[in-house]
């Protein structure tokens, strides 16, 4: 329990604030390194997703895709991008969007599957083009699994990001590695907690966005708890 | 590839640490949840309780959690036994939703058919619930097992020994190489093991193929969504 009351002390050291080493720093750092990487892969994977969500092809592509990067070790990725361009941000930028582009993708094609395609039909008939259809149905629609994608590479991104240090990329780690060099564990302990906090406070503030963002129509269509399926004709065929 | 083959005998023997660190984990979250699955199923107040404290838990990030638990349970800070719990802890995260969205998706009516055949409620859970939750749970053990074996390699960084420890060292002495050698292996591991858990998934639920057109949309959907997820 000593280690846990030093490494508090440490967080909680005014000497610890402000200059370039700074707690506070490397938060606001550590963030906005989150921030660019989910952006750029938000802008790679969201409209490649709407694409495959809408047209329904590429799926298979895309689950290969996503399965595969995801056996991808992230560390190993990033240090052999960081051979190549050196020592930096650029090498664990890289290779945190290629981490969070899985989910967003998943988020983005499976929000627009996840549309009923009777809906879809009646968008139509009523005669909406096909951008009305994509951007005033299937977008809300499937904003809430959009949603839950970035809200997961968010969380992958905060978390992996720590390892942005092990190549001079700045961020959280810092305190990791800089404390693991000098066998200084209260300061490794502290570093912890603040990434930990930090991945803890998204993941509450992603969960409260996603119910936000749930189009009022959908909420409401949700709270009447209609049974579609017919008892009788499951029990008979199974 | 000169290196590879100078370097065979260490890479094979980082791969069996490899195994021998990534593989309990997968095979211990897979039991683990089995139990909160059901607890998490059974109760409405306990289905919410349990989901929320697990997404929290999946919310902690791997590297600082090999920190931190040499503090909670005083083991050494270079012990594989730190990447083996912390490893479980993110299996077991994720595999209790997985157990539970499972256990949900099957048929109520199912359900009240084996009770009405006689059917305990212990023994209908193991011979009706669970296998009939069967690829729900195969779906969530595969993301496990893949996330895991690639997540073993963080260890590296603090010199734990798995594949991660070719990135670190050709890291240091700019052996690209050897880092490439790394990710093939990580990667050829996971496919192999995911592979190996489709074909039990086929031997265990043989009536999965048979049934894949009938079976009902929304177990489709579940297993589908864990797949994404």
């Amino acid at each position: 329990m000593n280690f846990f009351v030093e490494a508090i002390a440490w967080i909680l050291d005014p000497r610890h604030y402000g200059g370039e080493n700074g707690i506070d720093t490397r938060i606001v750092e550590h963030l906005v390194i989150s921030f660019g990487v989910v952006l750029v892969a938000a802008l790679i994977a969201v409209p490649l997703g709407y694409a495959i969500g809408h047209t329904g092809r590429g799926r298979a592509a895309a689950i290969a895709l996503s399965g595969g990067i995801r056996a991808l070790p992230t560390l190993g990725l990033l240090i052999l991008i960081a051979l190549g361009v050196g020592i930096g941000l650029t090498a664990p930028f890289i290779a945190l969007v290629v981490l969070a582009i899985p989910s967003i993708l998943a988020g983005a094609y499976s929000g627009f599957e996840a549309v009923d395609r009777r809906t879809i039909d009646a968008a139509r008939s009523v005669g909406m083009t096909e951008w009305q259809v994509v951007g005033r149905v299937e977008v809300p629609l499937g904003l809430p699994l959009l949603i839950g994608g970035l809200r997961a590479a968010s969380l992958q991104v905060i978390a992996t990001a720590t390892l942005a240090d092990y190549v001079g990329g700045g961020g959280l780690g810092h305190f990791l590695f800089l404390g693991l060099k000098t066998n200084d564990y209260p300061q490794v302990l502290a570093g912890s907690f603040v990434v930990i906090l930090l991945a803890i406070v998204s993941e509450i503030l992603f969960g409260v966005i996603q119910r936000l963002v749930i189009p009022a129509g959908v909420s409401a269509g949700m709270s009447t708890n209609v049974r579609v399926r017919s008892p009788r004709s499951q029990a008979a065929t199974g | 590839m000169n290196w590879i083959v100078n370097n065979l005998p260490q890479v094979w023997q980082l791969t069996l640490q490899h195994l021998a660190t990534s593989l309990p984990p997968i095979a211990l979250s897979f039991v683990i949840s089995v139990p909160i699955g059901w607890a998490a199923n059974r109760f409405r107040w306990s289905r919410g309780f349990l989901l929320t404290v697990f997404a929290l838990l999946y919310a902690v990030p791997s590297l600082p959690l090999f920190f931190v638990l040499p503090a909670l349970i005083g083991t050494g800070l270079r012990d594989s036994v730190n990447v083996v719990i912390a490893l479980t802890l993110y299996g077991v995260a994720l595999m209790a939703r997985s157990t539970a969205d499972g256990l949900e998706s099957v048929d109520p009516d199912i359900q009240l058919s084996a009770t009405a055949m006689g059917f305990s409620g212990w023994t209908r859970f193991w011979r009706v619930e669970l296998p009939l939750a069967g690829p729900v749970l195969l779906a969530g053990i595969r993301v496990v097992a893949v996330s895991t074996i690639s997540l073993t390699t963080v260890g590296a960084v603090l010199g734990i020994p798995s594949l991660g420890i070719l990135f670190t060292d050709g890291f240091q002495r700019g052996i690209v190489a050897e880092i490439l050698t790394g990710i093939v292996v990580v990667i050829a591991i996971a496919l192999l093991v995911d592979a190996l858990l489709v074909q039990i998934g086929r031997l265990l639920m043989p009536w999965g193929r048979a049934d894949a057109t009938a079976s009902t949309g929304r177990l489709d959907r579940r297993a589908r969504r864990a797949a994404a997820a």
